[in-house]
């Protein structure tokens, strides 16, 4: 255990542990803005709901699902021109985001359909029974009684962005799971990569229990 | 009833269904379901109105086209003068203010107090805070929880859930309450503390309430008139006591036996015969209604026709509030006793009827 307990191991993990944060962070926060209203358009959308429009449902459904579908690696490697065009250059943490992002994205419109089609078609219909508009009912109705859901959901984003974020190494793009693979795997020091892999556990497992507590607070489905 | 009547009822009715039919479209696999067939109904201003039904009969699509949450395939539906059916849907929301509806599994928003699912129509309708306030509170009280204004839906009781639900419907001072199967979840006692309720801000708001139910219970308790609706088509509607006193669609004697309890017991029902015989005695259904139940009927037909009459089933119920009840007597009785029998209740004004003879 001694060769990680240098300055320079303990500068390398905090560093790391930084550029983890930065890209879940980032790609989390921005995913969720393009994710939480394409969810809820994929939730209201379909024939006789809210915001019918079945074909643009159908189309918006297609793109998320073969977003979903490519495995995260082909992505990075698929969309390099695009990480271009946007962080300026292909590599580094910055760049990762991208791919991650784009990942998340999809991902969380598809957690925040399933949280939505689970409110009650009832509160719906009470809403509309008092006058409600669509966009009040969205408001009102169908993100408030689904933000248990929503937030579990979101905790799921985050362990999987925390995993995800160790693969964007393959562009430069830091972080814990990049730094057990340089020290750990090509450098031969187990130890490095042992204490990435506990860090990480500690990390999803605070972030699971944070998700956790807050989507019991959040329920008020049944007595505490 | 008589033509001037339902004409002075049409005239004054809150709500007005006219020549209402509603389709549903056919959707994959499942075909195109007419749930609503030439459907007239009107509700006279400050009445309650109950339309009963079972189950598929399409009760809850004609209360929902009341206040346009299904519109009419045809036909017209008139509320306080404004045609439901021809309205936008923003014009229909601003509508929706003035028709309060309440709900079978109540729908209160899980994540907000009493108070705060009762200032939810006020908050669609843009009001302050302090307004709000100024309003929610006598509401609550009203419906006696003010003391679980702070209460999550979970935390209270089906029956105050539901005088959550009647608040939250009375919000923005409706003309117009309207409720689908509101008591159907409910125990027999807290139904009849809701009816009650139902009953009271009819009679201190002057709401027009319609409500659709499968129970006669509710009819009996609460309706000043009824329309009983069969396979999408009202089959008999007027007033309760008169629709139930004398029924004449096959669908409100189901009800009105339900009611009264007059199907006879099983070991009668397998012996009994049409065709009379020595050894048989008859079976006799004598129907009362109104005044002539409080008359001592029974002794005065044994007596006048010197006659033994053995009672084999009676139920006396209350509809709006006038006793109404059936008698079944055997009588070993020849044909001309029978006949003697039959004019003699008819002078007391009692309905008899020979079910066979057993
Ligand atoms: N949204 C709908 N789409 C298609 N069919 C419907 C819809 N709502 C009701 N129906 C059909 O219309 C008929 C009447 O239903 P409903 O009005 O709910 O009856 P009730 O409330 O008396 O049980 C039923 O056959 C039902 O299946
Ligand atoms: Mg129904």
């Amino acid at each position: 255990m001694l060769d990680i307990l240098t300055p320079q191991m303990a500068k390398l993990f905090w560093d790391a542990l930084g550029q983890t944060f930065y890209m879940v962070a980032v790609s989390g926060l921005i995913g969720t803005l393009i994710g939480l209203p394409l969810g809820v358009f994929l939730a209201t959308s379909q024939r006789g709901e809210l915001f019918a429009a079945p074909a643009l449902n159908a189309a918006i459904g297609l793109v998320v699902n073969a977003a979903r579908s490519t495995p995260f690696i082909i992505l990075v490697v698929a969309i390099v021109p695009l990480t271009r065009l946007i962080a300026g250059t292909s590599i580094g943490t910055a760049a990762a985001i991208v791919p991650l992002t784009i990942a998340a994205a999809p991902f969380i419109a598809r957690i925040i359909e399933g949280a939505i089609r689970g409110v009650d078609q009832g509160l719906i219909e009470a809403a509309r029974s008092v006058g409600a508009s669509p966009i009040q009912i969205v408001q009102k109705v169908l993100l408030p009684e689904a933000l248990p859901a929503i937030t579990l959901g979101l905790t799921l984003t985050v362990v999987s962005l925390i995993g995800y974020s160790a693969m964007v190494g393959a562009v430069g793009g830091g972080g814990l799971g990049d730094l057990g693979i340089r020290f750990g795997y090509q450098r031969f020091m187990p130890d490095v990569m042992l204490a990435v892999v506990l860090v990480l556990i500690v990390i999803v497992q605070g972030v699971q229990s944070l998700g956790d507590y807050l989507a019991r607070r959040f329920d008020k489905r049944s007595r505490h | 009833m008589s033509d001037h009547k339902n004409s002075a009822v049409t005239e004054a009715a809150a709500i007005r269904l006219e020549n209402v039919e509603k389709t549903y479209a056919a959707r994959g696999d499942n075909g195109a379901v007419t749930a609503l067939h030439s459907v007239d109904l009107a509700v006279p201003e400050g009445n309650i109105l109950g339309v009963i039904g079972k189950s598929g009969a399409g009760k809850s699509t004609l209360i929902r086209l009341v206040n346009g949450l299904e519109r009419p395939t045809t036909g017209r539906v008139i509320v306080h003068g404004t045609d439901i059916a021809a309205l936008s849907e923003r014009d229909l929301r601003d509508q929706r203010r003035s028709i309060g509806m309440i709900f079978q599994h109540f729908n209160l928003l899980s994540r907000r107090t009493a108070f705060n699912n009762v200032a939810l129509p006020l908050e669609i309708a843009g009001l302050s805070k302090a307004e709000i306030r100024k309003r929610v509170l006598p509401l609550l009280d009203l419906v006696g929880l003010a003391d679980k204004a702070d209460r999550y839906p979970a935390e209270l009781s089906g029956g105050q859930k539901q005088r959550v639900g009647i608040a939250r419907a009375l919000a923005t001072n409706p003309r117009v309450l309207l409720s689908d199967e509101a008591t159907s979840a409910l125990d027999p006692e807290t139904t009849a503390q809701i009816l009650a309720l139902l009953k009271k801000v009819n009679a201190e708001l002057n709401l027009t309430v319609l409500l659709i139910t499968h129970e006669m219970s509710v009819i009996k308790a609460v309706a000043d008139r009824v329309a009983v609706i069969d396979g999408g088509r009202i089959v008999e509607d007027g007033e309760t006591y008169d629709v139930f006193t004398h029924p004449r669609h096959a669908t409100t004697r189901r009800f009105v036996s339900e009611l009264t309890g007059t199907a006879l017991p099983d070991h009668l029902l397998a012996r009994i015969g049409p065709i009379p015989a020595p050894d048989k005695r008859a079976l006799i259904q004598l129907t009362f209604k109104g005044e002539g139940a409080n008359q001592p009927w029974l002794s005065i037909l044994t007596r006048k026709l010197d006659m033994d009459l053995g009672i084999i089933q009676a139920k006396v119920d209350h509809i709006a509030g006038k006793p109404f009840g059936t008698l079944v007597v055997s009588a070993a009785a020849g044909r001309d006793q029978l006949v003697a029998l039959q004019r003699e209740a008819a002078t007391l004004g009692l309905e008899t009827e020979v079910l066979g003879y057993a």
